[in-house]
């Protein structure tokens, strides 16, 4: 396990049973030479799939930040709030 | 259906202090908020200032769920293996009124919300605000993921922080696309460490606290800066960068906190503690420039969605309840005349023009803009602290005219006399 799923895992979360982070256009990742949403997620939820050839987002780890939906080259991370008290819950914050 | 004065959206230090303000005047307020409890979504540094916090609660250092008080305050310009600082300590930032205090937002705001409900507000949890109801060009309510969830209100009071997503879209009173060198990205752990060992490594009084600010190294020479702050029996530490340069150089926000942690520098200060708890949030860096419209018809903008962080002060939370509290006088003023249109909540703004708010962003308006396209100040300038430092303190046989000019002489190798000049008028310009 790496450093960062220690970390993650010491968080408290109520998971959703389903997605808040969707890439509407994916077509646009191929393009996309970089591929920030990769790096500069502090949970690294987003993955490039070489299998799938697209990005699979680990949501379950997300901080909620937002900062995906600025970084994304294409802008096409459309980005929601988890349903109402599920999600990233601090104990400090 | 349900109608009240005013609706706040989002139980942080801009929400709360607004609904307790407004229910200190009696009025009818409901605070939503989508996490679990006031706080959950919520991360700072944290250090918490008296002035500001007690002018909407006075001599809350007597009861809210505070870490420690600040007594001392210290910046680091942090190179690889060495680092130049400078601090005060005051006996008299250890007295009461006192002038900081490190916080948990997840306790300090549980606490908000619960004196907001002493005043009769109401705080509904997990429940997410979806969408803006408007009609006739005037905001009269809010819609929330809930059945039967449309809430009505003569005035809504948007406080949803940073990733001010109905700002942008429901209101469209801000850009959908904020420029990515007008906010930065930063991450933070808790590690606990037990008191004692707290007190003795910062060299501290029983209870009391220490913080360090750092720049250089810390994030690589990005611009952003570094922290480490004393809690009761752990330690916050942190960095940020803007997302504009974290994008461009590749790196993760994680792999920058690691690599500041393991720095020598860092390293004696959390060895053997335990991380409790790693978070991710933005912060507004781009100032008076980034500010959306602040009122219109039935509606105010407060706190981090409005933008209203100094970075260069480390200053967010004061601006957020100050601007919340102008936000509820206006609506107390504006109940009062029966006008809740945008020319009713005019005063808002001119409240802000008057305050610290406004007049500090201002100043500060270049200040992102011209460090985003000009590093030196976190990439050079640490480096050439150290440069000097290190000559200054070494004792090698050198006669100290000649170790003068050898520093002098490093020192151009690197920047030559007229940039320097021109750092420091540019420095002088976008921060005096
Ligand atoms: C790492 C870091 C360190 C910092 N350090 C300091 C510091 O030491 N001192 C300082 O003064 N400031 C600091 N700041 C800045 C400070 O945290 C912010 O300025 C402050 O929290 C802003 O308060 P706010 O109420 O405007 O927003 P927030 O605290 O972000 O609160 C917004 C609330 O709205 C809720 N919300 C959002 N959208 C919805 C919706 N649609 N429906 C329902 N609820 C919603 C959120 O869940 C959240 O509770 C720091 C920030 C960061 C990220
Ligand atoms: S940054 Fe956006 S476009 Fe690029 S890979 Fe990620 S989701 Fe796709
Ligand atoms: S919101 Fe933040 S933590 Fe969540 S996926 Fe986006 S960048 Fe990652």
């Amino acid at each position: 396990m790496s450093k960062l799923d220690d970390k993650l895992f010491s968080n408290r979360y109520k998971s959703y049973k389903e997605t808040h982070l969707f890439v509407t256009d994916s077509d646009k990742c191929l393009d996309c030479k970089d591929k920030p949403c990769t790096y500069v997620c502090p949970a690294a939820v987003y993955e490039w799939s070489d299998q799938e050839n697209k990005i699979l987002t680990a949501y379950e780890g997300c901080v909620e930040c937002g900062t995906c939906r600025y970084a994304c080259t294409f802008k096409v991370i459309d980005w929601q709030n988890p349903k109402g008290g599920y999600g990233i819950q601090y104990k400090f914050g | 259906m349900e109608k009240f004065d005013a609706i706040v959206v989002g139980a942080g230090p801009a929400g709360l202090s607004a609904a307790y303000t407004l229910a200190d005047n009696g009025l009818d307020v409901i605070v939503i908020e989508r996490g679990d409890y006031p706080g959950a979504k919520n991360v700072m540094g944290g250090i918490l200032y008296s002035e500001p916090t007690s002018q909407i609660f006075p001599d809350f250092w007597k009861e809210a769920p505070l870490e420690r008080p600040i007594i001392e305050e210290n910046y680091w310009l942090l190179t690889e293996g060495s680092v130049t600082k400078v601090g005060h300590r005051n006996e008299k930032f250890g007295e009461a009124p006192y002038n900081a205090f490190s916080v948990f937002r997840a306790h300090f705001d549980k606490w908000m919300g619960e004196e907001v409900k002493k005043k009769g507000g109401l705080v509904i949890c997990e429940t997410v605000v979806e969408d803006i109801i408007q009609k006739d060009g005037k905001v009269i309510g809010v819609s929330t993921g809930r059945t039967e969830g449309d809430i009505y209100a003569n005035v809504v009071i948007v406080a949803e922080g940073v990733n001010s997503m109905l700002t942008q879209k429901a209101l469209k009173m801000q850009k959908m696309n904020m420029k990515e060198d007008q906010l930065a990205v930063a991450v933070k752990e808790v590690i606990y460490l037990n008191e004692e060992k707290i007190e003795d490594r910062f060299a501290l009084e029983k209870g009391f606290g220490a913080t360090i600010e750092v720049i250089g190294d810390a994030t690589k020479g990005m611009v952003g800066t570094a922290f480490i702050y004393t809690n009761k029996e752990s330690i916050s530490i942190g960095t940020g960068a803007l997302m504009s340069q974290m994008i461009e150089k590749k790196i993760s926000p994680n792999d920058l906190l690691e690599a500041f942690k393991s720095n020598p520098m860092v390293r004696p200060l959390i060895q053997g503690g335990e991380t409790k708890e790693y978070a991710g949030h933005m912060i507004p860096e781009g100032g008076y420039n980034a500010m959306p419209k602040l009122y219109g018809n039935g509606v105010l903008v407060v706190g981090d969605s409005a933008q209203m962080v100094n970075g260069f002060h480390r200053e967010g939370s004061n601006m957020a309840m100050i601007s919340g509290k102008l936000a509820a006088e206006t609506i107390v003023e504006a109940s009062g005349k029966g006008d809740f249109s945008e020319k009713g909540l005019a005063s808002y703004q001119s409240k802000l023009e008057e305050s610290f708010i406004i007049k500090d962003l201002k100043k500060y308006k270049n200040a992102s803009e011209y460090f985003d396209h000009n590093t030196e100040l976190f990439s050079l300038y640490p480096e050439l602290a150290s440069d000097a430092m290190y000559n200054f303190f070494k004792v090698d046989g050198t006669p100290k005219k000649e170790m003068q000019k050898k520093m002098m002489r490093e020192i151009f190798a690197k920047r030559s006399k007229t940039s320097l000049a021109k750092d420091m008028y540019n420095f002088w310009r976008v921060l005096v």
